[in-house]
């Protein structure tokens, strides 16, 4: 006895490919102006607040164990005359205070036991200069750029210019949701999401090339027929369809393991769990109804001319 | 029972057992409790410490700190060469001393200096380590009167009733603040925010006579419990300096001073003269001992000294003057320095990190052998047992390259298990494709193995490519997570591409199996 799920799917992708434009564009823009909102001047202008971490704005960031409350911590902190934005993270002690001002942590732990009245345990301390910050983010601009490079590059060796540059449309379309979404819910983007980003590109054509390749051996059988509209979608829908239990079942696989990083694997690693798991939704679902359908609209639209 | 098989799977024995066998060290210390770690001899821990993988600061706690060399304070342009090289020798020096194992100190770039103490419990000895400049100077204190008059004047500027004040020092605006504490001047810690802000108002910088600063001494207990600094007026010149030290020593006194730490100081031979006449010419005056800017003690010279060795008093415990004797042994930093970043991470969150990791990666590899079981059968165990081998050699390779396992490397072991499945899904369905149009097993089991691995080799590379970039441009923690996603490809390769074609052989060639269940 085989368990025969998935194995042989009639799916019509392609005639919804309509419908999918329509998501990824509304998509698309929520995360174009939540991007634009959260981390550009544009957004600090309106008065929304920033989510660059201090990783690129510099600052100091403390990471405190106490039993209070988050308004208690406010006040403590405001007692000191810090600035300071306070957050909950984790267990309900744990407390996250980022601020400008130049105070130690070790002195801010003691100004809390003081105001508060009960023993503060410092569990992380970060100190960035105005210098390391600005050169951070150099390092990640550089960092991305040469990334998508290489794998521009990679993508240009692989494919042909037209499945090239769907790809690369995917890939663009992934990062502007996944990042777009993981800022619009304030979260911040630090040197890891740099990391995850990369790391979801890479992710997502791997996918595409699966879905570009079978798409691509099925063309080839058919190169010296004439195809009609409907038969072009008909091999496009094939070749999906022969490769989604793959799709499906590598996709769950990694959407298991990342889902199990963002919920067990704490705030240290939430970052990068939550731009995975968003990621390997996003890419698997771009490989088909970007990647494909473009590729698909592309040859449509030749053959029309052509007729 | 032969085969052609067998002895791969005597080989793919022997490495999974030998891998389990390296991580026993790893194993045991992070199973092993604090105070377990406390009992065990310093030897011992050290050497399984060694054999075991490094863990990164953000596991076991500790400090990663960038200094750079602070540029606008170098006057001489001289000094800047080689700055931040002399830097690192002189911190090294120091954190050797301290007995921190495995301490990373390296400089980065022109003039940055990065330094990592792995789980160092005291995080303010540690800063004052690598953060004191440890300029030693010594400088001759001012007359007793000269002060006193100083204090009056401070008095007199701000105002208010000075209230016949001769020579005790009560009741002025300024004095009200100063306790005599072993016949010096004292402030107690209250009082010492609002005695510097006075310090440094403008109005009293001028009152300071020409020649001379004001300067404060090291924080003091006194019997009572109290914490006091003293402060002193000292002559601004600087005849003698810890440039010309050559050894420092922390020993419990002799004598009268029975059971105090002292630092015994011994000066090469331009310092012994300097210092010879320094305390010919000043007999009965007192000279003050001044590190980084503080006064550490100010003893009266008794007597001229020729032999170009001193003593250093007044410190509270050995194990203080044994840092300090470190650190004027290691020599003064050459340059000043400034700390540009510091990360520290407590060892409490650093046990929960590695506890949260641990938990989701093992919910994440009981859900996927749980599937892959369900789904594929007997070549689902494989495929399980490929992956478990994966996770023990990249563990293996890091621990042979020295490389340290950090929270987002944790993240990339989880992310190879999920490209480890992957590899093994688009083999087995190429298989049962295979199966389906009717082939034989062993037919279909060759086509499939060659077949799906084209697009693995596709999908490993563009994750290499990504990891790789990452790896050399990254910063900190992206490279810890790159060098894990690396290894954890090319050792990907090996385990679900080559191993479980080997199992799969075995079973076929060597068991006359006709189908593995699929």
């Amino acid at each position: 006895m085989r368990i025969k799920w998935l194995e042989n799917p009639k799916v019509d992708f392609m005639g919804r490919r309509r419908i999918a434009y329509m998501v990824s564009s509304v998509l698309v823009i929520i995360g174009l102006v939540s991007l634009l909102l959260r981390l550009t001047p544009l957004g600090a202008f309106v008065g929304i607040r920033q989510t660059w971490s201090i990783d690129f704005t510099g600052g100091r960031l403390v990471q405190v164990n106490v039993d209070a409350t988050i308004d208690e911590v406010r006040s403590a902190t405001l007692k000191m005359g810090i600035k300071a934005e306070i957050q909950n993270i984790g267990a309900a002690k744990e407390f996250l205070i980022k601020y400008k001002e130049e105070v130690e942590p070790d002195s801010l732990v003691r100004g809390l036991e003081n105001t508060i009245g009960k023993p503060v345990r410092l569990d992380r301390a970060e100190h960035v200069g105005p210098k390391i910050g600005a050169e951070l983010r150099e390092k990640a601009i550089i960092l991305t750029v040469v990334g998508l490079l290489v794998i521009l590059f990679y993508i240009w060796l692989r494919f042909d210019i037209l499945f090239g540059f769907a790809a690369t449309l995917a890939l663009f379309h992934d990062v502007i949701i996944t990042w777009g979404l993981h800022s619009l819910l304030g979260f911040e983007t630090d040197m890891t999401v740099i990391a995850a980003l990369l790391t979801l590109i890479g992710y997502s054509i791997n996918d595409s090339i699966v879905v570009a390749d079978r798409v691509r051996e099925y063309l080839g059988r058919f190169r010296l027929l004439g195809l009609s509209p409907e038969q072009l979608m008909n091999v496009f829908n094939d070749a999906i369809n022969s490769t989604l239990s793959r799709t499906v079942i590598t996709s769950f696989t990694t959407f298991v393991v990342v889902v199990s990083l963002l919920l067990f694997g704490g705030p240290v690693l939430f970052n990068f769990a939550f731009i995975l798991t968003v990621g390997v939704l996003v890419g698997t679902y771009s490989s088909i109804f970007i990647v494909a359908s473009f590729v698909l609209d592309w040859r449509l639209r030749g053959s029309k001319k052509a007729s | 029972m032969s085969g052609k098989y067998l002895w791969r799977l005597g080989v793919i024995a022997t490495v999974f057992l030998g891998g389990v066998y390296l991580l026993m060290p790893t194993y045991r210390l992070l199973t092993m409790g604090e105070e377990e770690k406390e009992k065990m001899d310093r030897q011992t821990l050290f050497s399984l410490k060694k054999r075991a993988l490094n863990l990164g600061l953000d596991i076991q706690g500790g400090m990663y700190i960038v200094l750079s060399v602070d540029k606008e304070k170098v006057k001489n342009p001289e000094h800047l060469k080689d700055a931040a090289d002399r830097v690192v020798e002189v911190i090294r020096n120091r954190v050797d001393q301290l007995g921190v194992f495995e301490p990373v100190i390296q400089k980065v770039g022109e003039d940055r200096v990065i330094v990592q103490l792995p789980g160092v419990v005291s995080k303010e000895r540690a800063r004052n380590i690598i953060g004191k400049t440890a300029l030693l100077e010594f400088k001759l204190l001012a007359d007793e009167k000269v002060f006193a008059d100083f204090l009056r004047s401070v008095d007199e500027v701000l105002g208010g009733g000075v209230e016949g004040i001769s020579d005790t020092l009560k009741g002025g605006p300024f004095t009200r603040y100063l306790v005599g504490y072993e016949g010096d001047v004292a402030v107690p810690e209250e009082y010492w925010d609002e005695v510097d802000s006075i310090l440094n108002l403008p109005e009293v910088k001028k009152l300071v006579p020409v020649g001379y600063e004001v300067l404060w001494g090291r924080t003091v207990q006194t019997p009572d419990g109290k914490k006091l600094r003293k402060l002193f007026l000292v002559q601004k010149r600087t005849p003698l300096t810890g440039a010309n030290l050559v050894d420092a020593r922390a020993t419990l006194g002799q004598q009268q001073m029975a059971g105090q730490p002292v630092v015994h100081i011994s000066f090469d031979r331009t310092g012994a003269v300097i210092f010879a006449r320094l305390t010919g010419e000043n007999v009965g005056k007192r000279l003050a001992i001044v590190l980084d800017g503080v006064v550490q003690s100010a003893p009266r010279i008794q007597e001229r000294i020729p032999t170009g060795n001193a003593q250093i008093t007044g410190i509270p415990t050995l194990q203080e003057a044994q840092d300090l004797a470190a650190i004027l042994r290691a020599g003064a930093l050459p340059v000043p320095v400034k700390i540009e970043e510091e990360r520290i991470v407590g060892p409490s969150l650093g046990a929960d990190s590695i506890r949260r990791g641990m938990l989701s990666l093992a919910v994440a590899f009981v859900l996927v052998i749980l599937f892959m079981v369900f789904y594929y059968r007997v070549a689902g165990v494989i495929a399980v047992f490929a992956l478990l081998a994966n996770l023990v050699l990249v563990l293996d390779v890091m621990a042979m390259l020295n490389a340290t396992l950090t929270m987002p490397g944790m993240a990339g072991l989880i992310l190879t298990v999920g490209m480890a499945v992957d590899a093994n899904v688009l083999i087995f369905e190429r298989i049962r494709e295979e199966l389906r149009k009717g082939k034989s097993f062993r037919t279909a089991l060759e086509v499939g193995y060659a077949n799906a691995t084209r697009t693995i080799l596709d999908a490993n590379i563009t994750t290499l490519l990504t990891a790789i970039v990452l790896m050399f441009l990254g910063v900190g923690p992206i490279r810890g997570f790159a060098i894990v996603l690396t290894i954890g490809i090319i050792v990907n390769l090996i385990t679900s591409i080559v191993m479980t074609r080997w199992i799969f052989g075995y079973l076929i060639e060597d068991r006359k199996m006709q189908y593995v269940p699929i």
